[in-house]
Parts: C-alpha cells; sequence; structure tokens
C-alpha cells in the first residue's frame, strides 16, 4: 500500500518535469530542423510520450485501485468517440491495416457517461488491437444490448426517441454502404451541410456537453423524459495473433504480459488490460475476452449508460440549433460506419517536418468528391462526417490537425490534386517517410491530451462560478507565510492566512475555499488533524468532530453551504520521504508540495486544483 | 570604485556563497519574487529571518541549560529554525538543524550542545555574509547603478 501511495507520489512528481520536456519539444518541432533533427526528435517525443502513458496508468491504476477515481456523467456522442478514436489510431498507424468502425443504427445519439474514461479504454484495447494484428483489419462494433444478467439493478435498457427498440446484435452493419432509411433521410441535409460544416469546423473534442457533478445539461432534451439507462455493447475485434487460451486468465492482471517473448517483442507495461477492466467494472460493466491464435481477438465490454433523451433525428432543427454551440459536426450524427483504409500521406509532410500529426482532432478539412466509394474501395477514407451519410462514402479523410497549424494549410490545396493522381495506390500510410523504424507513434497521445484538456474545460466550468478563486495558506512561521504569499501574489492570487490548525478549521467554517494549503506540524493543532476535522465535516455535513476538540462554530455568522464539496487541501511537509506523503493520504490531503515551496511547485499545484 | 566593478564584485561574492554552500537555489527563488510591486522582498525576508533566528537560537540556548532538557520542545524550535533556514536557502544553517535534531531524537544533551554551538557559528556567518551582500547591493544603487541578479 504504502509502495503504491509512493509510486503514485512519485509518479506526479515526474510527470511535471517530464510533460516539460515533451512540451519543449513539441514546441522545437514546429521550428526549423533538418532531416536528422527531426528524425531525432520524433524519438524523443515519442520516448517521452511513452513515459507520459505509463505514468498515467500507474497514477490511474492507483486511483481506480483505491477508489479515488471519480467518474464523470457527461453527455456525449458514442458515434463521435468511435470516430475520433479510430481517426486518431489511422494516424500514427504504420502497417498496412484497415481500421473499421460500426456503430448500430439503434444506439442512442447521445448517452450519458464518462466519456473520456470510455475513450481511454477504447483507445486502449484499439491500440492493443493494433500492435498485436499485422495483417487485416482492427475494428470497432458499438450496438445496443438488452440489460445483462451480471446487471444488480433492474434498469430499462432504452429507446428513446425514434429508435427501433430493443434491438440487440443488429451488428451486422458491415461493409454495405447501403444506408439505412434513417440516414438516407438525412442525406440532404449533409450535402446542403457539408460545406458549411468544413468551413465552420472548429472543433477538435468531444462534442459532449460537459457536465458538472452527474447533472445533465438542461437543455430541450431533458424536459419531458425521463432518463433511461442503456446497455451498449463494444467489440473491439482483430484479425491478429491471438491469444493462447491458457494465457486467457491472467490477461486483465497487472504487469501480465501473454509471454516474456511477447513482452519483448511488443512492449509494454501490461497495465492498459488491468486498467480497462477497472475502469469498466468501476462504471457496472464487464470486459471479456474471446480468441483463436492466429485468427484475431475480440475484446467485449459492456456498460450501462444513461439515455439522454435527445432527438435521434437530425431533421429536428431544435437539435440542430443546439448542436451549433457545441463542438458538433452536425453532419455524421447518425452516421454509423466508419472505415480507415491504408493510405500513404507520403509527400505531404515531409516538407513539414517531423509534423504532429498524431495530435489528430477531427477537425477534417476534407470534402467530398463525387465518385461511389466502390470504384475507389482501395484507396479512400469513408468519412461519412463530411460528406453524408455511408451511402456516399466520397471524401478522403483528411488527417487533420489543429487549426491554424501549417500542416493543415499547406495540403487544402493540394488535396484536391493529391486524391486524383493516387487513386489507384494503395500503399503504407506512413508518416515519416524517410524515417528510421520509430517505436509506436503516439498512439494514445492525442487522446491523453485531450484528456487532460477535456478535464481543463470542465474544471473551467466548475469554477465559472467564482472569479478568483480562494486560497487559504495555513502556517506558523512567518518567514514561510512571506515567502508563500509573495509568490501566489506573482501567481495572480490574494490568500487568507492563518496560523494554525485550528485557526484553519474556523476559517473553512466561515468561507468556502477553493483550495487550502496546509502546514503539516504546527503548534495548536497540527495540519494533519485540522484535515481530518475538514474532511469530517464534508462527509457528515457537521462540526460535530471540531466541536468536541473545542473548536466552536461562530454561530453568528453562517457557515458555507456546500459540506459536500471537497476542498482540496495541499500539505506543504517539510519531510518529503514517503512515509510522510503516506500520512498526508492517509490525513485526507489531497497532495503535496515539499518544503521549501518553490514557485514552479506552487503554481502547478494550482493548476492542477483550480484547474 | 565604479560601477562596473562594484557590479562585478557582487557578481563574484555571490557565486561564492552559492559554491561554499551558505545559499542554495531557494535563495534564487527569493529574488526572482522580487520585483517593481516588492523592491525590498529579499531584505525584508532575509531580515525577518534574522530576527526569528536570533529568537529561536536564544530560545535553544536557554532549554539546554535546564536541568532536565525538554527534547520536545528543543525539537520544535530546531524544526522552526531548519523550515526557515530553507525557505530562505540558508543552506548550512539548515544542515546542522538537521543533524540537530537527530540528537533530539537521540535525547542525546551532549551531542545537543554541540550542534547548537555549531548552527550559532554558521548562522552568524551567513549573517554577516548576507549583510556584507546587501551593503554591496546598497553602494550599486547609490551609485545609480542596478543590481544584476
Amino acid at each position: 500500500m504504502r509502495a503504491k501511495q509512493m509510486l503514485a507520489t512519485m509518479s506526479h512528481e515526474i510527470r511535471s518535469p517530464l510533460s516539460g520536456v515533451v512540451s519543449m519539444a513539441e514546441i522545437l518541432s514546429t521550428t526549423k530542423l533538418d532531416r536528422e533533427q527531426k528524425q531525432l526528435l520524433d524519438v524523443m517525443l515519442s520516448s517521452g510520450d511513452l513515459v507520459l502513458q505509463l505514468i498515467n496508468d500507474i497514477l490511474d491504476l492507483s486511483k481506480v485501485e483505491s477508489g479515488v477515481m471519480k467518474l464523470e456523467a457527461t453527455k456525449f456522442r458514442p458515434r463521435e468517440v468511435v470516430k475520433h478514436v479510430l481517426q486518431t489510431a489511422a494516424a500514427s498507424l504504420q502497417k498496412i491495416l484497415t481500421l473499421e468502425g460500426h456503430v448500430a443504427d439503434d444506439v442512442p445519439i447521445d448517452v450519458i457517461g464518462d466519456v473520456l474514461r470510455i475513450r481511454q479504454i477504447l483507445t486502449n484495447l484499439i491500440s492493443n488491437a493494433i500492435k498485436f494484428t499485422h495483417e487485416g483489419k482492427v475494428g470497432v462494433k458499438l450496438y445496443l444490448v438488452p440489460e445483462p444478467p451480471f446487471a444488480k439493478e433492474g434498469s430499462q435498457h432504452g429507446s428513446d426517441g425514434s429508435t427501433a427498440n430493443q434491438s440487440t446484435t443488429s451488428a451486422s452493419k458491415t461493409e454495405s454502404y447501403t444506408s439505412t432509411s434513417k440516414t438516407s433521410s438525412d442525406q440532404n441535409e449533409f450535402h446542403g451541410k457539408k460545406n458549411e460544416g468544413l468551413c465552420q469546423n472548429n472543433s477538435h473534442r468531444e462534442p459532449g456537453t460537459p457536465v458538472t457533478n452527474g447533472t445533465t445539461d438542461g437543455s430541450e432534451e431533458q424536459v419531458e423524459l425521463p432518463a433511461t439507462t442503456v446497455w451498449l455493447r463494444c467489440d473491439v475485434y482483430d484479425t491478429g495473433i491471438g491469444i493462447p487460451e491458457n494465457a486467457l486468465p491472467t490477461l486483465f492482471k497487472k504487469y501480465m504480459q501473454v509471454s516474456a517473448d511477447h513482452a519483448r517483442k511488443y512492449g509494454g507495461t501490461g497495465l492498459g488490460l488491468a486498467i480497462c477492466k477497472q475502469l469498466v467494472e468501476l462504471m457496472g460493466g464487464r470486459l471479456t475476452v474471446s480468441s483463436r491464435v492466429n485468427c484475431g481477438s475480440t475484446f467485449t465490454f459492456i456498460l450501462p449508460y444513461k439515455g439522454s433523451t435527445s432527438c435521434d433525428s437530425s431533421d429536428d432543427p431544435d437539435d440542430l440549433s443546439d448542436m451549433v454551440d457545441h463542438d458538433a459536426m452536425d453532419e455524421d450524427e447518425t452516421a454509423g460506419f466508419f472505415q480507415f483504409l491504408p493510405r500513404t500521406l507520403g509527400s505531404l509532410f515531409s516538407s513539414n517536418g517531423s509534423s504532429r500529426t498524431q495530435k489528430l482532432m477531427p477537425h477534417n478539412i476534407g470534402y467530398a468528391k463525387s465518385h461511389k466509394l466502390d470504384g475507389l474501395s482501395e484507396n479512400c477514407y469513408s468519412f461519412p462526417m463530411n460528406n453524408g451519410p455511408p451511402k456516399e462514402i466520397d471524401s478522403a479523410v483528411q488527417i487533420s490537425s489543429e487549426p491554424g497549424s501549417s500542416i493543415s494549410h499547406s495540403w487544402d490545396p493540394d488535396n484536391k490534386s493529391w486524391i486524383c493522381s493516387e487513386k489507384s495506390q494503395a500503399v503504407e500510410m506512413k508518416i515519416n517517410t524517410s524515417g528510421p523504424q520509430l517505436p509506436p507513434k503516439r498512439q494514445k497521445k492525442p487522446d491523453v491530451g485531450s484528456l487532460s484538456k477535456l478535464n481543463g474545460r470542465q474544471q473551467v466550468l466548475k469554477n465559472s462560478t467564482t472569479s478568483k478563486p480562494k486560497i487559504l495558506l495555513v502556517e506558523d512561521s512567518k518567514i514561510n507565510v512571506m515567502v508563500a504569499q509573495s509568490m501566489l501574489k506573482q501567481l495572480g492570487h490574494t490568500i487568507d492566512v492563518v496560523n494554525n490548525g485550528a485557526e484553519a478549521v474556523c476559517a473553512v467554517q466561515k468561507h468556502g475555499y477553493d483550495l487550502v494549503l496546509m502546514d503539516v506540524c504546527m503548534p495548536v493543532m497540527d495540519g494533519l488533524q485540522a484535515t481530518r476535522l475538514i474532511r469530517s465535516f464534508e462527509e457528515t455535513g457537521n462540526w460535530d468532530a471540531a466541536a468536541k476538540v473545542g473548536i466552536e462554530q461562530d454561530s453568528s455568522q453562517p457557515g458555507h453551504t456546500s459540506p459536500t464539496k471537497r476542498i482540496p487541501i495541499i500539505a506543504m511537509t517539510a519531510n518529503a520521504l514517503s512515509e510522510s506523503a503516506d500520512e498526508c493520504y492517509a490525513n485526507g490531503m489531497d497532495s503535496f508540495v515539499s518544503k521549501p515551496v518553490t514557485f514552479q511547485n506552487l503554481k502547478e499545484c494550482l493548476e492542477q486544483y483550480l484547474g | 570604485m565604479d560601477l562596473v566593478q562594484l557590479q562585478r564584485q557582487l557578481v563574484d561574492y555571490k557565486t561564492s556563497l552559492y559554491n561554499e554552500g551558505f545559499l542554495d537555489e531557494q535563495f534564487t527563488q527569493l529574488q526572482e519574487l522580487q520585483d517593481e510591486n516588492n523592491p525590498d522582498f529579499v531584505v525584508e525576508v532575509v531580515s525577518l529571518f534574522f530576527e526569528d533566528s536570533e529568537r529561536l537560537l536564544n530560545e535553544l540556548t536557554k532549554a539546554l541549560e535546564q536541568q532536565s532538557v525538554d527534547f520536545k520542545r528543543v525539537d520544535a524550535h530546531v524544526h522552526q529554525l531548519k523550515g526557515s533556514s530553507s525557505s530562505i536557502g540558508a543552506q548550512r544553517v539548515q544542515k546542522v538543524c538537521i543533524a540537530f535534531r537527530n540528537y533530539c531524537e537521540e535525547q542525546n544533551i551532549e551531542g545537543c550542545v554541540k550542534c547548537l554551538q555549531q548552527v550559532r557559528h554558521e548562522y552568524s556567518l551567513v549573517k554577516t555574509k548576507l549583510e556584507s551582500m546587501f551593503q554591496l547591493q546598497q553602494q550599486i544603487l547609490s551609485a545609480g547603478g542596478s543590481i544584476p541578479m
């Protein structure tokens, strides 16, 4: 337990400077570099990312295991998620594989769940699939299923709005591009919207509406019908090397790889599946696998989602206008099929050096061509989102980057000719045309990036009601107070200062703080006890524990009203050893900064906890 | 001495303080906190440190002179001194405090008394040096120059 906490602690500490290194490298990559330099930089970035992934994995795992992980409830669009994840994977794909995604028609447009974790799981499973598949395809199938036997609560699985009821495995939505009646009705919409969508398209991320604390966005969708629970099953399948039967039982165990040879050959920490399993189960679902050696594997997870009662039909004008507010791409709302065929991007990127194309966001500047898919089935990515329903898959997937970057500009005009000229070639897609064999390219990075960015956004939303965060500094040494206060002032914060734990409890009783910096060793009452008392209030809604030790609440002043909101309490500890960190966590602290407090540590801490 | 020479002398002096371990990076942090809004920050903090340390050293002396030494109390004082010296970057003082605390834990009177002597010594050294440095800075400012950081 201690070792784990220490690992988590150190991982935190390691992550910050490592992020710094990676960020600097990213910036470097946008500067003028010769080929050798670009190659070197690519290796740096990939390696840095890998380590960051590792650290995030470790932190996630310890969070999940210690029960600290909080699940979000965000409204999101499953089709978008599937598409984005596949797109991202496709972008960094260095093998000749087809990536495909099928989302059944009866899957609701919007559902409510922890989109970040789901993305994480999906990304993990897909990158595993890709890792262990050398030819053929990797795909995702998403469909509605009836409530599985393992579900405890009797939740009704939903059909909302106009979707078909209770169709189970309508997973037979294969490579056929025949659209269903629903999507065909959207065709005109898509066409009409197409150019508009292209021009206005500035979205990068999940079009889901971030919500706080499980409450859903009070838009028109929520008005009449109560939310229902839908069970969605997701199969991530591949035509890869398969998993031997004897390896199946230990597959989801931590640090286990199928074999030592596998570990050597394929790398990885063996943490991914363990985390996925924990997360899925935390969300009330199940993760299973079936496989045949040399044939392929299918990883399946079934999860419950609260159905949002938003309309499925994109004809609904309310829905459309609502979408305009979000980073949504209206057109592809009901598109259920995506396929990414192997393709070269060749010279497209060489002019841009070590392009960070993996930082792909579904901001597609691509557009439609009018040729039918059949004619081009070898060579283009079907991307209904820009061009309409599956039936008319015309555009090539445009691996685009965030707006404003040179990549999008540079190949935009080239696009037309590119598509035409390379029609007959199906070549392995490479980002670095001339580079040496590099480690798996940043498959998770965009996800992590978007994860953290989305987190940041959600946090911003949470804080939007208060303009300035209220910080309480609890410190007995005048010198330390002076130094910390000056640092916080430079960071733009004004703070309240008290000199011991008892005063801290009183202060918290009177005001709501957004963050408490708590010295550990203090006279009268130390930081650990003060933290315990504050947590007790948060958990029970009353200050009885404090009263017991003699801290009377000032009855003339009403206390602040949200007892269940957990205040981040950061220890300032002179003892940087793991024992001290353990103690801090055990007493309810969220994190710590070691003394002497430096500007950078304080800054990062505030960024993390104040968003 | 002309301005440039003074400035160079200051830089050399500061560098030597770092090299000899009297000051560490934390002192640099303090300097970085000094700006137009806070033009005398370093001097203020350091002065506070001097005041506080002298009080603590007196308390320590008294506590160790007692018939029956209250090691918890001694340790509490040393802990404070350790904290404040580390906050301003007075590295050598901080290091002695660490050793001092070990002796407190062992309830070793001799060790404690020795450490007290040592800490007094280190404290007076760093105090003198910082005061010299401030004097130099003042000279530069009076001569119309700016402090090279």
